[in-house]
């Protein structure tokens, strides 16, 4: 099969619905979907609350953040995999080769993006914010909703970057969940598998949704910080 | 001044960072006054006004506001702290409309709908923005921001007026429309108001009282003409002839 045969191939597949790749788009949007959620309602907290620290109580914290940031998939997964192995902590709880496992493993990746993102975006302009809402009188509680709310196109980039960051990734997903096809096969290890099988269709069918899911998520993010009228930037007058 | 009533009292206070940047012995500030910090860069002036806004902590001493200790308790705190405001030198508004920026201190304090539109509108008129209520704050002039600052911090009718350095980076004619600004708020309500600045004829045309703070203590403070004619202390001559060098 040629490439341009591969090609169109891909694009009979996805506008034909096929079910083999609609599972496995559908499974894919679930778990880095469950990932991102549970990253956000952890990281976007956190993130807050370091941005808002002075940054030499926090340093060490900074470092490890920073670190995991660029935390290689495939340790993840190991780490993942160890926890909930037979032998692991985790390992009665019988959730290795399961989407919560993949969930798990991707939450250890995305959580330190969206935390430290967040933090960096938060600390550039959120201690101005915090001394403003506090001086308007502004409770704990309202203060740290009000630097959310001001810095939340930097968060919304948080966000956004976790996501790209697990969807795309194979490693972790690959250890922990085993590539079952129906139960944890999603788009990129089925990608792995079928280009390995020589069936080139179907993994740049899967390419191409990989491809169309960031470019939607990335149009709607850029759309959102245009309409602002400061163009998504901090607005501290001079 | 027997007679007025003590807004603040200010008693040994001390703040350090890598040095002692702040010693006041006793400072007491009365109801319905124009207070006016002058001081070269790094005489605490700033940090003065934070610690009274409760955005820093002292080292040591008392601050008593309308006779009542600075309370360790968050919610008397709280209620302390919704008596005043503070106006930063760089302004910083909020990602919304003028009227949202100008409404969040009322909504803060549980004011009604109508009563905010009501206070919000009649501050925009005071502060010549009305026709900008719908307008996206980021997209303000400097001094349009400012004078937003302003109304901003006054809605609420607190009883004390942080300014630091309001219209240190405005043009002339805003600087003329802040001060005016402030100068009716004085004649139209009991508020007192401490304002930081470096501009010390700003300080003559707007106060009734001037600190001179020098190296965190105060030289001299006193009435703004005795300060202007006869200061007392050398260093404030020189500061206020420009012959200070620091």
């Amino acid at each position: 099969m040629s490439l341009l045969d591969g090609i169109l191939e891909a694009f009979r597949l996805i506008i034909t619905l096929d079910p083999y790749l609609l599972r496995i788009v559908l499974l894919s949007l679930q778990v880095s979907g469950a990932a991102i959620i549970i990253s956000t309602l952890l990281g976007v907290p956190l993130g807050t609350w370091l941005g808002m620290c002075e940054e030499r109580k926090t340093r060490l914290i900074n470092k490890i953040i920073y670190t995991l940031m660029g935390l290689p998939p495939v340790v993840a997964g190991l780490a993942i995999y160890l926890l909930l192995s037979r032998q692991g902590l985790l390992g009665v709880l019988g959730l290795l080769y399961t989407p919560v496992a993949m969930v798990t493993a991707q939450v250890a990746l995305a959580l330190p993006i969206v935390t430290g993102l967040t933090m960096v975006g938060i600390r550039s302009r959120g201690r101005e914010l915090e001394e403003t809402a506090r001086t308007l009188g502004a409770g704990p509680l309202l203060t740290a909703w009000t630097v959310i709310r001001e810095c939340r196109y930097s968060i919304l980039g948080a966000v956004v970057t976790g996501f790209g960051r697990v969807v795309a990734e194979v490693g972790a997903v690959m250890i922990v969940g085993g590539n079952i096809e129906g139960r944890t096969r999603v788009m990129t290890t089925a990608m792995v598998l079928e280009t390995g099988k020589g069936h080139f269709e179907l993994a740049i069918g899967l390419g191409l949704i990989l491809l169309a899911i960031y470019f939607v998520i990335n149009s709607l993010l850029y759309t959102f910080q245009k309409e602002s009228p400061e163009g998504g930037e901090s607005h501290a007058r001079r | 001044m027997p007679g007025a009533k003590v807004v603040l009292r200010v008693e040994n206070l001390v703040k350090r960072y890598d040095r002692e940047v702040l010693n006041i012995e006793r400072l007491v500030l009365h109801r319905g006054k124009i207070y006016g910090i002058i001081g070269p860069s790094g005489a605490g002036k700033s940090t003065l006004l934070r610690i009274i806004n409760q955005l820093v902590k002292a080292d040591r001493g008392e601050i008593y506001y309308f006779g009542r200790s600075n309370s360790h308790n968050a919610k008397d705190s709280l209620d302390l702290r919704r008596q005043m405001t503070l106006v930063f030198q760089k302004t910083i508004l909020f990602r919304t409309t003028v009227f949202e920026n100008i409404a969040y201190g009322l909504k803060v304090r549980g004011f009604k709908k109508q009563e905010i539109k009501k206070r919000v509108d009649t501050l925009l008129e005071q502060v010549g923005l009305k026709e900008l209520a719908g307008r996206h704050a980021a997209t303000l002039s400097g001094g349009e921001a400012q004078r937003v600052a302003l109304a901003r911090a006054v809605a609420f009718e607190p009883a004390l007026l942080l300014l630091d350095e309001p219209t240190a980076n405005l043009d002339p004619a805003n600087v003329e429309l802040m001060e005016r600004l402030i100068l009716d708020l004085k004649r139209n309500t009991s508020i007192t108001v401490i304002m930081v600045t470096h501009n010390v004829f700003q300080a003559r045309r707007v106060t009734d009282e001037v600190i001179f703070l020098y190296d965190g203590r105060i030289v001299e403070m006193g009435e703004t003409k005795q300060i202007f004619t006869a200061p007392h202390d050398p260093r404030t001559g020189a500061f206020i002839e420009g012959r200070m060098i620091y």
